[in-house]
C-alpha cells in the first residue's frame, strides 16, 4: 500500500479582491481561505465544517482551481496541481470530482440522463458509442437508479435522484477523490440517509477518497474519518471524527458542538451561546480570529495569531489557552 | 378549550395535473401558552396548513375544501378578507424562514418596526414611534439599536434580520406566533441564539408558538407535543418524550432512525426509508405512507387509516399500529 496521502495541502490561500469606488480599484481583501493546511488519504474522508462564511467551500474550489488560490500548494499523489498547465489539468479531472448542493444546476436540463451522464466519456475517449451505453447502464444500476432512467430528463427526477445522477456523473470515470460541497443538505432527512450511505459504499468499492463539506456536524461526523473545523477562513482544530465529537478541544468547536439541537429531548441542554456575529472577512479580527466572540480570550489572543501545533496522531489545535481550557471543567456533559 | 382549533381541515390546488388534494382531514388543537412542532418532509403540508390558519392561502390556486379553524370562537375559514386582516397582525402573528419576505427593502429598518404601533397609534408622534421602535429592538437583543434604525434589511446579518421580523411580529402582542422554518436558513451557533430568544419572549409574552421545521432536532428542543405530517395528512401526534421514545407511526420510526447523530458510530449504515416523497400529483390510494413502509399489507393501499387515540395525549393514523406496537414490545 502507498502510504503518502493522496492530497496534501499546504498553506493554502485565497483572496478575493473587494472593488469599490468611480474606478472599480481594489479597496480590500476578503480573507476567504488563510493559510490552510491538511491532508487526505486514500479511501478516506476528511469532513471540513463550519458556518457560512467560513471558507470550506471556497477550499474545495481552490483544491480544483475552479478558484484559483492566491498562495499556497495542493499536492495531489506529489504533483503539485497549482503548477500544472491547462492540459495536465484536464487530465487532472479524471481523478479529483465534485460534486455540489444542487445537482440540478450543475445537470443540463434540455440533455437526457443518459447523454448527460455519456460525456465524461466521450471528453476522455473512452470506449466504442456501444460500449459508452452500457458503462452508463452501469453507473445507473450503481447509483440505485433504473437504468431506463438514461432515456429522461433531470427534471423528471426528484432532488434524492438528481443527487444520485450527480454522483453518477461524478464516478463514471473512476475518480480517486470527490470533493462533496453541502451534496445532501438540500435532501430531506429520509432521503438524505439513502445518498449517505450510498456514498459510504461507493467509497469502500472503489477505495474513494471525500472530501465532505457541510454544515451539518452529526451528516459530517457520520461519514467522515478526520474533521477540519473552519473559523473565519482558517482551521482552528483537525481531530479523528470520533474523537472531536467526544473530546473537542477548541473553544469555537465547543461552541459550534453545544449549538447543535439534538434530536432527544431528555438531552441535557447546557450549551455556550456564542454572542454577536461572525465578524466581516474584509477585516478579520487581529490575533486569533476568534476572540471577540470567545469566553476564554485573554490579551494574547487579541495581538498575536495561535500557530496550529500537532497534539496526537491526528490531532491539531490553534489556540493559545487549549491546555488550560481542557484542564477546566466543562459546564458541558456529553451524556 | 384549546385557543386553537383546526377541525378536518381539507385544502386543494388547482394545478395543470387538475385539483389535488394538499391537505386532508387534518386535525390539530393548540393550548394557551404551549410550543407546538408541526414537523415533516418538504410537501407534507406543514407550511399550507399555517397559511390557511393565516388567511395568506395563494389565491385562487388554493382553496379550503372542507373543515373549520377556531379561534377565539371564531371560525377563520368563514372570515371575509376584510376581517382576516384584523386578526393576522394582531392576535395571530406569524415569522418566515427568509426574513426578506416579511421586510421591505426599501424602507428603514426603523420605519418598519414603528409601521403597527403608528397604525394602533394614529395621533402618535414621530418621537414616540421611533422610542417604540427602539424599545422592540432592545427586547430581541439587536446590540446598537440606535444605529440600526436607520439602516436597511440589506444591511443587516440573518439572525439579525430573523431578530427585526420577530420584533414586527411580536409589537402587536399576539397570543399565537407561528414560525414557519425561522431558523433553518441560519447557521447553527445564531439558531442557538434565536431558539433561546423565542423562548425568553415566549416566557414573557405567554403566547402559544406553533413552531413548523423539518429539523427533529429543534422539535426535541423546543416543542412540548408535535404532530408529524406525511403527503397533507396528519401521521402522529404526541407529546415531545413519548413521540421520541416510542413513536408509533412507522413513518416517524423511519424518520427518527435514518437521521444520523452525533453519538452513533461514524461510518455505519444508516436505517432509511426507501422510495422518496410522493410529490402531490401521485399521492399513493389508502394510506399514503403505503407506498414505502416495510409494514405495508394489501390493505394499507385501499384503506385510508383514521386517526385514531393510542393513550391519553397520542392519536396515530395507521392501520397496523396496534401490531406494531405490539412486535416492539416483544422484541424488546
Amino acid at each position: 500500500m502507498n502510504d503518502s496521502p493522496l492530497l496534501r495541502v499546504e498553506r493554502l490561500t485565497k483572496h478575493f479582491p473587494v472593488r469599490g469606488g468611480l474606478f472599480l480599484r481594489t479597496v480590500g481583501q476578503v480573507h476567504a481561505v488563510d493559510d490552510v493546511s491538511f491532508e487526505v488519504r486514500r479511501g478516506e474522508t476528511l469532513g471540513l465544517v463550519g458556518e457560512s462564511g467560513c471558507g470550506k467551500s471556497t477550499v474545495g474550489k481552490a483544491l480544483l482551481r475552479l478558484h484559483e488560490p492566491t498562495s499556497g500548494s495542493v499536492y495531489f499523489e506529489g504533483e503539485d496541481v497549482t503548477q500544472m498547465d491547462r492540459k495536465r489539468l484536464r487530465a487532472l479531472r479524471r481523478d479529483i470530482q465534485i460534486i455540489f448542493q444542487d445537482p440540478f444546476e450543475s445537470l443540463n436540463s434540455r440533455h437526457t440522463v443518459g447523454k448527460i451522464l455519456g460525456e465524461p466519456f466521450v471528453i476522455h475517449k473512452v470506449g466504442t458509442p456501444e460500449e459508452r451505453q452500457q458503462r452508463v447502464a452501469r453507473l445507473l444500476e450503481r447509483v440505485g437508479l433504473d437504468p431506463l432512467a438514461a432515456n429522461r430528463f433531470p427534471h423528471e427526477f426528484s432532488g434524492g435522484q438528481r443527487q444520485r445522477i450527480g454522483i453518477a456523473r461524478a464516478i463514471a470515470l473512476e475518480p480517486k477523490l470527490i470533493v462533496c460541497d453541502e451534496a445532501v443538505s438540500a435532501l430531506d432527512v429520509s432521503v438524505q440517509s439513502q445518498v449517505i450511505n450510498l456514498l459510504l459504499d461507493l467509497q469502500r468499492e472503489m477505495n474513494l477518497a471525500l472530501i465532505f463539506i457541510a454544515h451539518d456536524l452529526a451528516v459530517v461526523k457520520h461519514i467522515s474519518d478526520q474533521v477540519a473545523v473552519m473559523y473565519l477562513g482558517e482551521i482552528v482544530e483537525t481531530e479523528d471524527a470520533q474523537q472531536i465529537y467526544k473530546a473537542p478541544k477548541h473553544p469555537y468547536t465547543q461552541a459550534l458542538l453545544s449549538a447543535i439541537p439534538m434530536p432527544d429531548p431528555t438531552a441535557s441542554r447546557d450549551r455556550v451561546i456564542l454572542s454577536g456575529d461572525v465578524p466581516s472577512p474584509i477585516t478579520p479580527p487581529t490575533g486569533c480570529r476568534f476572540h471577540t466572540r470567545c469566553s476564554h480570550a485573554t490579551s494574547v489572543c487579541i495581538n498575536r495569531k495561535p500557530v496550529r501545533e500537532r497534539v496526537d496522531v491526528d490531532a491539531s489545535i490553534a489556540c493559545h489557552h487549549w491546555e488550560r481550557i481542557e484542564s477546566e471543567p466543562r459546564a458541558q456533559t456529553p451524556s | 378549550m384549546p385557543l386553537l382549533s383546526i377541525e378536518d381541515l381539507a385544502i386543494s390546488f388547482e394545478t395543470d395535473e387538475g385539483i389535488v388534494d394538499v391537505i386532508d382531514e387534518v386535525s390539530i388543537e393548540l393550548e394557551e401558552g404551549e410550543t407546538l412542532g408541526l414537523v415533516g418532509e418538504s410537501g407534507c403540508g406543514k407550511s399550507v396548513t399555517a397559511l390557511a390558519v393565516m388567511g395568506l392561502l395563494p389565491r385562487p390556486a388554493g382553496r379550503i375544501t372542507g373543515g373549520a379553524i377556531r379561534f377565539d370562537g371564531h371560525d377563520l375559514t368563514q372570515l371575509t378578507s376584510e376581517e382576516f386582516s384584523r386578526v393576522r397582525g394582531g392576535q395571530v402573528a406569524m415569522i418566515f424562514q427568509e426574513p426578506m419576505t416579511a421586510l421591505n427593502p426599501v424602507h428603514r429598518v426603523g420605519k418598519q418596526l414603528g409601521e403597527s404601533y403608528r397604525l394602533h397609534h394614529p395621533d402618535a408622534s414621530k418621537a414616540e414611534i421611533r422610542q417604540e421602535a427602539l424599545r422592540l429592538m432592545d427586547h430581541v437583543g439587536i446590540p446598537a439599536a440606535e444605529r440600526r434604525l436607520d439602516e436597511y434589511p440589506h444591511q443587516l446579518s440573518g439572525g439579525m434580520r430573523q431578530r427585526v421580523m420577530i420584533a414586527m411580529a411580536l409589537s402587536s402582542r399576539p397570543r399565537i406566533l407561528i414560525a414557519d422554518e425561522p431558523t433553518t436558513a441560519l447557521d447553527v451557533t445564531i439558531q442557538a441564539q434565536i431558539l433561546e430568544l423565542l423562548r425568553d419572549l415566549q416566557s414573557e409574552y405567554g403566547m402559544s408558538i406553533i413552531f413548523i421545521t423539518h429539523d427533529l432536532g429543534v422539535i426535541a428542543e423546543l416543542a412540548s407535543r408535535v404532530v408529524v405530517m406525511y403527503a397533507g395528512r396528519v401521521a402522529e401526534e404526541a407529546p415531545v418524550e413519548a413521540l421520541f421514545k416510542s413513536p408509533l407511526h412507522p413513518y416517524t420510526k423511519g424518520l427518527l432512525a435514518s437521521i444520523p447523530r452525533l453519538e452513533s458510530e461514524s461510518k455505519s449504515v444508516l436505517p432509511t426509508i426507501p422510495g422518496v416523497v410522493p410529490s402531490i400529483d401521485e399521492l399513493p390510494v389508502g394510506c399514503r405512507f403505503s407506498n414505502r413502509c416495510e409494514f405495508a399489507q394489501d390493505q394499507c393501499s385501499q384503506a385510508k387509516p383514521a386517526l385514531e387515540t393510542a393513550s391519553e395525549g397520542r392519536t396515530v393514523a395507521c392501520l397496523r399500529w396496534r401490531e406494531l406496537d405490539q412486535d416492539v414490545v416483544v422484541s424488546a
